[in-house]
C-alpha cells in the first residue's frame, strides 16, 4: 500500500498569514483541539474495515493565490484529483464526485476516497514524511479509528486529530449530502415495486422533510439511529451482524479475499440450497403463522445434513451469507421502526456499495412483512456521510 | 404449536418451581420463580432449526408475532461447515472451549485503547466474525464456534426484546432444542437479553420445556375429560430431575441431553386455588429456608432426613404386618428415596427450588410409590383412642380454671399437643422408648415464657378487649393428642365465644397428620362427648373441609376451591396455623389479610439453635395486619 498523498518532499517556508486563504482559528467544542481550517479540506471517517476520506478541491483559486499557494498543498491537490488508485488499495469513487459545489464561499468539487483501515499506518507515515502538519491546517476525523490512531497521528504525523462524533457527522453528512443533491439528480432513491422482480425500478425519493427518520448504517457492523429534527436523533440499537460478519464468513467458507470477490461470488450462488426454507418444512406456506413457503426458515439449516453440505457451491454459499446477514439487519430495523414508530428507512454503509442484491432484498423485505407500510431508502454516496459530516464539522467550528 | 402452548400454560400454571432464571457465575446456577397467580401474558421464544416468536394472551389466544432464520439450524448448519464438526453437542462443546475475541471485532478493536472515554464497553462486538475477513489467517474451530454461538444468541436475544418491547411484555421463556438443557446457550442468552434490555427483561428456561409438545398433545386428547377441573402436582418419586450444568462433572447425563428424563404428575381429583386471605399471592413463597441458597442448611437437612430415613421404612414395613413383600417394598423405598437425597446432594436444584417442604413431599411420595399410603394408620388409630379417654378429664380441669389462667392452659395444650409429632427424629425417639410419654409430661417440656417468639401478651389482650372473631381458620397438624386434647378444646373455646370455626385437615395422609375423613370420625366420637361441639356441628358453626393437600406442609397457593369458598363465606378474619411444617417451614413468613397465630415447639435442636433458642423452644405468634 502506498497512500502517497505527497509526492515532493521539502521543506515549507512559514506561511504568510496577510494571504487570503487565511481562516481564523478556534478551539473545537467536542475536543477542544484547536481548529484552523486552511486549505486542504479534509474529512476523515476510520471505521472498522474502511477509512473513507472526503477531500474538498476548490477550483475557483485566484492568479493570485495559484501563486501563493505553498508546493505542498499544490502537489496534494493535484495528486489527488488527478488519479482514481492510491497505491494498491486506495481508490476515488469518480463516480460518486460532487461537482461545482459551494462550500463556506468557496466553489469546488468533492471526491470520495477510501482505503483499508489496516493501512492506516502507512497513510500517518506518509503524511509525516511529507510534513502534512506544515500546511497548519486541522484534520477533522470520525469513527472509532479517530481514538485508535490519534496517538499514532501526533507521534509519527505530529499532527493534532480534531476527533467528531460518529453520529452528529453521519446525520450531518446525510443531511447535507441529500440537500445538495448529486450534480442535479436525486441523492436519495428507493425501489418500486421491491417484491416484483420483473418491474422492480429504482427511482429518485424526494427527502426534502426528512424527518422523522430511521438511519440504519451497515459498516462491519451495524448502527440504527432514529432523527427525530435536525439535533434531536439517538442510538436505537445496534447489531454486530454487518458487513464485516458477511465478509468474514465469506472468508472462511469460500476462501475469497476481498468484499468484491465475495460479492461477485454471492451474485452466482443459490442460497435456496443452503437454507432451509418454510416450504422445505410444511411442503408450501405455514398458513397458520402467515408465513409463505419462499420465506427462509432456517438460515444454513440445510447444512445440519452432510450430503447437502457436499452438494453446495462456494457461490451457493456466499449468497446464504449474504442473505442471511441482510434479512437479518431488516428485521431488526423493521422492528426499531416500529417501536420507534418511524416508516421511512435509510440504508446506508458501505455493506451497500456495488451491492444491489442487498438493497433490493432490503427493499422487498420491508414492504413484504410490513404490508407496505414500511420504505426503504438508500442514498449514492452510502459509505461517505461519517466523513462528510467531519469535513462540515472542520468548517462549521471556524 | 397449539399442542405446546398448552403445555407451556400447564406447566406454569401446575408445576411449582417450574420457571427458572440462568445465572453463570452464582452457586446457584438456577434462581427458580414462584408460580404466579397470572401467567398470561407471556412471550415464548422457541428456538429450533429457526426461531419462533409467540405472544400469548390467554388459555386460547396466541399470536406467532414474529420470528428469525438465524436459529438452532443456524449454528448447526454453519458451525459444521466452519469446524468439520458434525454434532451438535460437540460444536456446543468446542464453543464452551473457545475465545470469540480472536475471530470477532471487538469495540476495543475499532477505538483502540479509548473506548473507556465514550462510556461504551470495549468488550462489545462490534463485529462478528470481523476479525476473519482475511484469507491467510488460520481460525481455531473453538474460536469460531464460540463466535457463532455469540452471534446467534445475541441475535435472538435482541429481536426477542425488541418484541418484547412492541407488545409491551415483560416474561420471556426460551425453548427448543438450542436451549433444551444446555447451560451454555442459556448463559449467552440471558447475557443478551440482560444487555438488550437494559436488565429490564429476565430471560427465563422451563423445567419441563422439553415436555411441552407432549403434554398438550395429552391434554389436548383429554379434552372432553376437561383437564382444566382438576389440579396437578409434580410427583418427585416420578420425575427424574433436572440434570446438571456442569458436563465435566456428569458426562453421562450430558449425552442424554434430556430425552430420557422422566416427568410424572399426579392428578389431583379438585382444583387449587390461593387461600383468598393471601396479602398478595403474586409474591407468596411457602417455604422459610431456600436450601438451594443455604448451604449449610442444605447439609443439615440431607444428613437429617437420610438418618431418619430407616426409621421410616422400618416403621412402613411395620404398618403392615400382613403384607407378605412389606419389607421388601419397605427396602425399595429406603434405597429410591436415599438415592433422591444423594441427586439432591449433588445437584439441589433438581427439583426446582430445594426446601425441607420439597424433602418431606419426595418422601411421601416415594412411601406412596411403594404403596404405603399411610405407614403411620396404626400409631394414628391407637393414639387417637388414648387421646379421646382423655378428652374429658382435660375439658373438666380447663373448666375449673378462670378465664385467664384458662386462655394460657388453652395455648399450652395447643403447644404440647404439638410435641406429639411423628414427623420430627427427635420426638418419634421419644416416643419409641417412652411410650407413656404423657400429655402433662409435655406440657412440662415445653420452653417457660418468655417463648422464643412471644406474642402471648397481645393475644390474650384481643382475646379480653377485643370483639369475638367473625370465624377462625384453623390448619390442624397431628392425629391423636394434638388434634383431640390441643386442638379441639381451643376451638370448643373459640366456639362458646360465638367465633365460628373451620377446622381444615390434609386430603390424604403425611405421616401422622390428621387427615379430612379421619378428622370427621374423631369429631362426631367427640361431638358425642361434649354438647358444645355437638350443637356447634348442628349448627354448622363448626366446619370441617379438607386442604387438598396429602403433605405435612401448607402451601397456602394451593388450597382446595371448597375450603376457599368457605373461608369466603363465612367472613374469616383469624387463622390458626400449627406444627413445624406448616407454621415455621412454610409459612413463618407468610402475610395474611387478617388476623393470625402461628405456633409450634421446635422439635429439632439445630433449627432452634439457628433460631436462637434451644429444642422445645416456643414459637407463639400472633400477628394483626397492618392498616
Amino acid at each position: 500500500m502506498v497512500m502517497a498523498l505527497i509526492q515532493e518532499s521539502f521543506f515549507l517556508p512559514p506561511l504568510d498569514f496577510s494571504s487570503s486563504q487565511t481562516w481564523k482559528s478556534c478551539r473545537c467544542p467536542a475536543c477542544s483541539c484547536w481548529i484552523t481550517s486552511f486549505f486542504p479540506w479534509f474529512g476523515l471517517d476510520i471505521g472498522g474495515t474502511l477509512v473513507k476520506l472526503v477531500y474538498f478541491e476548490p477550483k475557483d483559486i485566484t492568479a493570485e493565490e495559484e501563486e501563493e499557494e505553498v508546493e505542498n498543498l499544490k502537489s496534494i491537490r493535484k495528486y489527488l484529483t488527478s488519479n482514481v488508485a492510491y497505491g494498491s488499495t486506495g481508490i476515488r469513487d469518480v463516480h460518486l464526485e460532487l461537482k461545482d459545489l459551494t462550500l463556506c464561499g468557496r466553489k469546488g468539487n468533492l471526491h470520495f476516497i477510501r482505503f483499508p483501515t489496516h493501512d492506516m499506518p502507512a497513510f500517518i507515515q506518509m503524511g509525516s514524511e511529507k510534513h502534512f502538519s506544515s500546511l497548519h491546517t486541522t484534520l477533522c476525523a470520525t469513527g472509532g479509528g479517530a481514538y485508535k490512531f490519534e496517538q499514532d497521528f501526533l507521534t509519527m504525523g505530529d499532527l493534532e486529530l480534531c476527533k467528531l462524533d460518529e453520529l452528529d457527522c453521519l446525520v450531518k453528512g446525510v443531511l447535507y449530502i441529500d440537500s445538495v443533491g448529486f450534480n442535479g439528480h436525486s441523492e436519495c432513491y428507493y425501489f418500486e415495486n421491491p417484491t416484483d422482480p420483473e418491474r422492480c425500478q429504482k427511482l429518485p425519493f424526494n427527502l426534502e422533510n426528512p424527518y422523522p427518520l430511521l438511519l440504519v448504517n451497515i459498516g462491519s457492523g451495524v448502527s440504527i439511529l432514529a432523527a427525530y429534527s435536525k439535533d434531536n436523533y439517538k442510538r436505537v440499537t445496534g447489531t454486530s451482524l454487518g458487513g464485516g460478519t458477511f465478509f468474514g464468513l465469506c472468508c472462511l467458507l469460500t476462501g475469497c479475499s476481498t468484499f468484491e470477490e465475495a460479492l461477485e461470488m454471492a451474485s452466482h450462488g443459490d442460497s435456496t440450497k443452503v437454507d432451509k426454507l418454510v416450504r422445505d418444512i410444511y411442503g408450501g406456506d405455514y398458513e397458520r403463522f402467515g408465513l409463505p413457503g419462499w420465506a427462509v426458515a432456517s438460515s444454513f439449516g440445510n447444512m445440519m445434513s452432510k450430503e447437502k453440505r457436499e452438494s453446495v457451491s462456494k457461490e451457493d454459499l456466499a449468497r446464504a451469507t449474504l442473505i442471511t446477514i441482510t434479512n437479518n439487519i431488516g428485521s431488526i430495523a423493521r422492528m426499531c421502526a416500529l417501536n420507534e414508530n418511524i416508516n421511512r428507512v435509510v440504508f446506508v454503509g458501505n455493506f451497500l456499495r456495488i451491492n444491489t442484491i442487498s438493497m433490493r432484498l432490503l427493499a422487498y423485505a420491508l414492504d413484504y412483512w410490513s404490508k407496505g407500510q414500511l420504505k426503504a431508502l438508500f442514498l449514492e454516496h452510502e459509505g461517505y456521510f461519517g466523513a462528510v459530516g467531519a469535513l462540515l464539522g472542520l468548517l462549521d467550528s471556524a | 404449536m397449539t399442542c405446546l402452548i398448552k403445555g407451556c400454560n400447564f406447566v406454569l400454571r401446575n408445576i411449582p418451581h417450574e420457571v427458572f432464571a440462568y445465572q453463570k457465575d452464582s452457586d446457584t446456577e438456577f434462581r427458580f420463580q414462584t408460580n404466579h397467580p397470572n401467567i398470561f401474558p407471556y412471550l415464548l421464544v422457541n428456538i429450533g432449526s429457526g426461531v419462533s416468536i409467540v405472544k400469548v394472551e390467554s388459555e386460547d389466544k396466541f399470536e406467532w408475532i414474529g420470528g428469525s432464520s438465524i436459529g438452532g439450524g443456524t449454528f448447526w448448519g454453519l458451525g459444521a461447515l466452519l469446524t468439520k464438526t458434525k454434532k451438535f453437542d460437540e460444536l456446543l462443546q468446542l464453543a464452551s472451549k473457545g475465545q470469540h475475541t480472536n475471530v470477532d471485532m471487538l469495540v476495543k478493536d475499532v477505538y483502540g485503547g479509548a473506548y473507556q472515554t465514550l462510556g461504551l464497553s470495549g468488550n462489545l462486538i462490534a463485529s462478528s466474525f470481523g476479525k476473519s475477513t482475511t484469507a491467510d489467517k488460520e481460525f481455531s474451530k473453538e474460536d469460531m464456534a464460540k463466535s457463532l454461538l455469540h452471534m446467534i444468541s445475541n441475535d435472538i436475544g435482541q429481536l426477542a426484546c425488541l418484541h418484547a418491547k412492541l407488545h409491551n411484555l415483560d416474561k420471556i421463556y426460551f425453548g427448543g432444542f438450542f436451549i433444551r438443557g444446555h447451560p451454555v446457550t442459556m448463559r449467552t442468552i440471558t447475557y443478551s437479553i440482560n444487555f438488550f434490555s437494559k436488565g429490564e427483561v429476565q430471560a427465563l428456561f422451563l423445567r419441563h420445556e422439553g415436555y411441552l409438545g407432549a403434554i398438550g398433545a395429552f391434554l389436548k386428547g383429554a379434552e372432553q375429560d376437561n383437564p382444566n377441573q382438576y389440579s396437578w402436582g409434580e410427583n418427585y418419586a416420578g420425575s427424574s430431575g433436572l440434570m446438571s450444568t456442569s458436563p465435566d462433572v456428569y458426562p453421562m447425563q450430558r449425552t442424554r441431553s434430556g430425552t430420557f428424563d422422566m416427568l410424572e404428575m399426579d392428578r389431583l381429583e379438585r382444583p387449587l386455588v390461593n387461600l383468598p386471605l393471601l396479602k398478595d399471592p403474586s409474591t407468596y413463597i411457602p417455604d422459610t429456608v431456600d436450601l438451594t441458597d443455604d448451604a449449610m442448611a442444605r447439609k443439615y437437612w440431607l444428613t437429617c432426613f437420610e438418618e431418619a430415613l430407616d426409621g421410616v421404612a422400618k416403621r412402613a414395613a411395620a404398618s403392615q404386618p400382613d403384607s407378605v413383600d412389606a419389607q421388601e417394598r419397605a427396602e425399595k423405598f429406603r434405597q429410591k428415596y436415599w438415592n433422591k437425597l444423594q441427586t439432591l446432594r449433588q445437584q439441589p436444584f433438581a427439583y426446582g427450588t430445594l426446601t425441607v417442604r420439597s424433602l418431606l413431599d419426595t418422601r411421601e411420595h416415594c412411601l406412596n410409590e411403594f404403596n404405603f399410603p399411610d405407614p403411620y394408620s396404626k400409631v394414628k388409630q391407637k393414639e387417637n383412642g388414648i387421646a379421646l379417654k382423655c378428652f374429658q378429664s382435660v375439658i373438666e380441669s380447663l373448666d375449673s380454671l378462670g378465664w385467664e389462667e384458662r386462655q394460657f392452659a388453652l395455648v399450652k395444650g395447643l403447644l404440647a399437643g404439638n410435641v406429639f409429632d411423628w414427623g420430627a427424629k427427635a420426638v418419634s425417639d421419644v416416643l419409641e422408648s417412652e411410650p407413656q410419654f404423657g400429655f402433662e409430661e409435655a406440657k412440662s417440656k415445653l420452653q417457660e415464657r418468655p417463648w422464643l417468639e412471644d406474642s402471648y401478651s397481645q393475644w390474650l389482650e384481643r382475646l379480653k378487649e377485643g370483639p369475638p372473631h367473625k370465624c377462625a381458620l384453623i390448619f390442624a397438624d397431628n392425629s391423636g393428642i394434638d388434634i383431640i386434647l390441643g386442638v379441639f378444646p381451643f376451638v370448643r373455646e373459640l366456639l362458646s365465644r360465638g367465633t365460628e370455626v373451620i377446622l381444615a385437615c390434609n386430603s390424604g395422609p403425611a405421616l401422622n397428620d390428621v387427615t379430612y375423613s379421619e378428622s370427621l370420625i374423631v369429631t362426631e366420637r367427640i361431638a358425642a362427648m361434649d354438647p358444645v361441639i355437638h350443637s356447634a356441628l348442628r349448627d354448622e358453626k363448626l366446619l370441617l373441609v379438607q386442604t387438598g393437600s396429602s403433605s405435612p406442609c401448607l402451601d397456602l397457593s394451593r388450597l382446595d376451591q371448597g375450603l376457599a369458598v368457605l373461608v369466603r363465606e363465612r367472613q374469616t378474619d383469624l387463622v390458626v396455623i400449627e406444627g413445624m411444617g406448616r407454621a415455621i417451614h412454610t409459612n413463618y413468613y407468610a402475610v395474611l389479610r387478617c388476623e393470625s397465630l402461628k405456633l409450634a415447639v421446635i422439635k429439632n435442636s439445630w433449627l432452634a439453635d439457628r433460631l436462637g433458642g434451644k429444642i422445645f423452644s416456643v414459637i407463639f405468634k400472633y400477628e394483626v395486619p397492618c392498616k
